[in-house]
């Protein structure tokens, strides 16, 4: 999960970290009254998950609050690589002699951590990464060694720091070393790290990735969700804890295993450009492996509640749950549909293969499900799936 | 003949007996693995299952012999017992459990390293390995293939099991599935190098995913040491881009980690890319019938 950098910051405060002081402000009255309590010149920043906000415009200084609300209006409601700026970050204004980039992250091909570290931070890292990557230090840190502060102030010796900022800079890298341990990120990121005029060094900006898999040990992150920000059928699924992710187009998918499912996303998109409108998946949805009758009935809700489906894929392989048994869940949920008023009416192709896939087959076939069809390979299925969806159902 | 796991394994059970647990012991015992005991702390001394459960993992091997631990405990215990397990320097560790912190692999992936690398890690969040006929650690369904001469690796589970199904005339030697989490133990090449090896693997199946560069990684250590037919697929052509934030994993890899990025540096260095699961088993169905 990407935090906002107003979060990012606060989880930095809280580790001791020296930031700007800021207030979010959601509306431009909101900006002006922030601007007024700050006062003096502040910058007006968009609050969006993503990266190069600055290029496009959606971070502004201002002179006073007046200003403040000019900038607030330019930016509110701007859309930044698809996200849309609901909120903004109204901070004091730095003072700035230097510019540097920090981060930690998992460096997955070495299964370690690692600090990156430079210099020459700013808006152009990626390129100065790219030109002149000796200007660019990358430690690996191990996990059973962590950061210490000797280690903190080798990683900005090597990042090229100068001499006056490399007692703030180790500081500062110590401290982020535990956030980034302690609550569980994959990535924390500081550019710029500054050296402010008056000798401090500071995060004008933070940026992290918080590890879903350590809720169970992190509760409080629970509230750093986007709820605004999520799909309304997404938000469905996840309350019956289905693995749902909505998608542009009209052939609704239902699979078990994310492999399966990702490659089923595939191979309806490929047999989809043969047909006029190129049909494509409304959807990834992984009901996982057990696949009851109640999850296949929660899934096949949770699609037919999507305007743009128009016909539906479901395709199941069975392995741990033989087949059998997914195509009396498949049965069931019909049933389960239909008493509560929402009888499928999509036409609905169903592949199943693996263990005792004609029993399966068979009994689908005995249910005589309406608008239902049994189409014995993944790649033949998929292609009528998009017929159907192509014919407009 | 098969890699890492053969008729003489011997599996102990981490986690034996919890639900999940429980339940694929059965399967794996019905499906003739030779597994000989389970661990679980708080319950040694019991018989579950028909099997004796032990305190510890070395204790379970100095009684059972065992040289195979597969972990079912829950991800908040899961890095304790990966790290029990490399104590005891049990040869084979396969962590079947889903939803590890990635902090916590990456910390037992390091005190693996730091003590010599004596016990082989397979996943987490993965199916574990078969030796269709000869034995069989994790969830991988016992029954959908037979014994023959393809090796597997993969980092899907279910797309295993499809591709092990399409080729079950051919048979495999071993199927291995290492789990798709940002840090695993065994990778596509440890896999790749033990089939290059292992004299009953003619030809060689990888499945690989979206996300990180192992596959262009894997490509790169075919062209200079693999002389056996490689034929792979990857998944994830026209899933959406994932949000990604700051700089950081652009400046690492330099790669994006997209399927066609995988493609084509497979494709590179001479192994056929099937577009479709049933293509690239009719790839392989070729490179089999022309032996």
């Amino acid at each position: 999960m990407d935090l906002f950098e107003h979060q990012a910051k606060e989880l930095f405060a809280d580790y001791g970290i020296p930031v700007p002081r800021g207030i979010v402000a959601h509306t431009v009255e909101e900006a002006r009254a922030a601007a007024e309590q700050l006062t003096g010149r502040v910058v007006v920043k968009a609050q969006v998950k993503t990266g190069g906000r600055g290029k496009a415009g959606g971070v502004k200084v201002a002179d006073d609050a007046a200003d403040a609300v000019e900038k607030a209006k330019a930016i509110l409601g701007m859309d930044i690589k698809g996200h849309t700026v609901h909120k903004v970050l109204v901070e004091e204004a730095s003072a700035i002699a230097e510019e540097y980039y920090f981060s930690f992250l998992l460096d997955r091909a070495n299964r370690t951590f690692l600090a990156i570290c430079s210099a020459a931070g700013g808006m152009d890292i990626e390129e100065v990464a790219h030109s002149t990557p000796e200007k660019v230090a990358k430690v690996p840190v191990s996990a059973l060694d962590g950061v210490d502060r000797a280690k903190a102030r080798e990683i900005a010796v090597a990042g090229g720091l100068p001499e006056q900022s490399l007692d703030g800079a180790a500081e500062l890298i110590e401290k982020l070393w535990c956030c980034f341990v302690d609550e569980d990120a994959t990535l924390v990121e500081v550019n710029p790290m500054i050296l402010s005029a008056d000798g401090q060094v500071k995060a004008l900006d933070g940026k992290v990735t918080l590890d879903d898999n350590a809720v169970f040990r992190q509760s409080e992150h629970e509230a750093y969700a986007d709820k605004a920000a999520e799909d309304p059928l997404e938000a469905k699924a996840k309350e019956k804890d289905l693995n749902y992710v909505k998608l542009d187009g009209d052939v609704g998918i239902i699979g078990n295993g994310a492999g399966l499912v990702m490659s089923t996303l595939d191979v309806v998109a490929y047999a989809g450009e043969a047909f006029p409108g190129k049909p494509s998946p409304a959807n990834f949805l992984d009901i996982g492996g057990g696949a009851s009758a109640e999850v296949m009935a929660a899934g096949l809700e949770i699609i037919l509640s999507d305007p743009s489906v128009k016909s539906i894929f479901v395709n199941v392989f069975g392995g741990i749950t033989s087949c059998d048994a997914v195509a009396n869940g498949i049965v069931a949920a019909f049933k389960l549909l239909e008493s509560r008023g929402e009888a499928v009416t999509h036409p609905l192709v169903v592949r199943l293969d693996g263990n005792n896939a004609q029993l399966g087959r068979q009994i689908l076939a005995d249910a005589a499900l309406p608008r239902v069809e049994l189409v014995d390979t993944m790649d033949e299925a998929a292609k009528r799936a998009a017929e159907l969806a192509a014919v407009g159902a | 003949m098969a890699i890492w796991l053969t008729e003489n394994s011997k599996i102990i059970v981490q986690g034996m007996t919890g639900g999940e647990g429980t339940k694929h012991t059965r399967r794996m015992l019905a499906s003739g693995a030779r597994v000989v005991g389970g661990v679980n702390a708080r319950k040694a001394g019991i018989t579950h299952e028909g099997l004796p459960v032990f305190g510890t993992v070395a204790e379970a091997m100095a009684e059972t012999g065992a040289d195979v631990s597969v972990v079912f405990v829950p991800p908040a215990f899961t890095k304790a017992a990966v790290k029990e397990a490399i104590d005891a320097e049990i040869p084979l560790c396969v962590v079947i459990t889903e939803g590890v912190p990635v902090h916590d692999s990456t910390e037992f992936w390091a005190y693996a390293v730091a003590k010599g690398n004596k016990t082989r890690i397979i996943g987490p969040n993965c199916p574990g390995i078969a030796s269709p006929g000869a034995s069989n650690a994790g969830i991988i369904p016992a029954d959908i293939t037979t014994a023959g001469r393809i090796g597997l690796v993969s980092k899907s589970g279910t797309l295993t099991y499809q591709l092990m199904y399409e080729l079950r005339d051919f048979g495999f030697s071993t199927a291995v599935g290492i789990g798709g989490d940002p840090v695993i133990g065994t990778t596509h090449i440890d896999a790749l190098q033990a089939f290059q090896e292992d004299p009953d693997t003619d030809a060689i199946v990888m499945i690989g995913e979206i996300g990180g560069d192992a596959e262009e990684r894997a490509a790169a250590y075919i062209e200079q040491h693999v002389t056996k037919p490689v034929v792979a697929y990857v998944a994830g052509f026209t899933a959406p881009e994932g949000k990604t934030m700051g700089h950081a994993g652009a400046i690492v890899s330099g790669s994006a980690g997209t399927a066609q990025a995988k493609k084509e540096a497979l494709e590179k260095v001479g192994v056929r890319v099937g577009k479709t699961p049933s293509e690239t088993a009719r790839l392989m169905r070729e490179i089999m019938q022309a032996r």
